[in-house]
């Protein structure tokens, strides 16, 4: 199983579990609030579990404030594949720390 | 405590910074209108009133980790657990530590003992942002009264 497959796998289990959405309707090209309807509290605790579970913490505040001043597409964050992506980038980016 | 007016936490007894704990005191009045309804001639604290207290209690120990820069909102309650009766007249020892410093959001799991009983337990999620207008100053206000920052440690 490739990287972004895994990460994606952990992803949509943490989504179904957190927002009680069937595990099957969660694909990499969902939209998690125009596909799925997680609204931003839902999302907090998606982005809990994510944190929790990759040891990571997502920059949710900088996205948000890209998204807000149309620096950068919300897509690119809330498109699950994207999401995965930024996600793998975390963990690379922190194990390079360690 | 002043129970009608939620400002639950009396004094902080301590404020570890480093390691994201705090401990707090609050003892329940004799007499409250809240006992008159919960419950007539049984007057018990409400457990929504015991989350709140240890929602405040968390909310400080954020405030002071964040230095004053967001102000924590209450947003998730999870694994609430109430023990115990408490009544009137009963001195509290309230605890809380930061469980997961997230970005725009914290997370706290905090408990409340009375005589070394534990009363009640959960796990607290905030949502921290810029302070509305006007509610910096009130909050810092606040926070000097109970002495959160002369309980700092270090």
């Amino acid at each position: 199983m490739s990287n972004e497959t895994a990460t994606f796998d952990r992803v949509a289990d943490i989504i179904a579990e957190t927002a009680d959405i069937p595990r099957d309707k969660i694909t990499p090209e969902s939209h998690a609030i125009d596909d799925l309807g997680i609204d931003s509290l839902a999302f907090l605790d998606i982005a809990f579990a994510v944190d929790k579970a990759f040891g990571i913490k997502l920059p949710l505040e900088r996205w948000t404030q890209e998204v807000n001043e149309g620096k950068v597409p919300a897509e690119q964050y809330f498109v699950l594949k994207n999401l995965c992506a930024r996600i793998d980038t975390l963990v690379a980016e922190k194990a390079a720390k360690a | 405590m002043r129970l009608e007016y939620f400002e639950m936490i009396d004094s902080v007894v301590r404020l570890d910074r480093a390691a994201g704990r705090i401990e707090a005191r609050a003892l329940v009045p004799e007499a409250s209108p809240v006992f008159e309804g919960h419950f007539p001639g049984h007057p018990l604290v409400p457990g929504v009133l015991l989350t709140e207290t240890m929602a405040q209690a968390s909310g400080y120990l954020v405030l002071a980790h964040l230095d004053f820069a967001q102000m924590p909102f209450l947003m998730a309650v999870d694994k609430a657990r109430f023990r115990s009766f408490v009544g009137p007249g009963a001195a509290l020892d309230i605890a809380a530590s930061l469980e997961h410093d997230g970005s725009g959001y914290a997370v706290t799991k905090a408990s409340i003992r009375h005589e070394g009983k534990a009363l009640c337990d959960a796990e607290l999620r905030f949502r921290t942002m810029p302070f509305p207008a006007g509610l910096d100053a009130p909050m810092r206000e606040r926070a000097r009264r109970i002495g959160l920052l002369d309980a700092a440690h270090p």
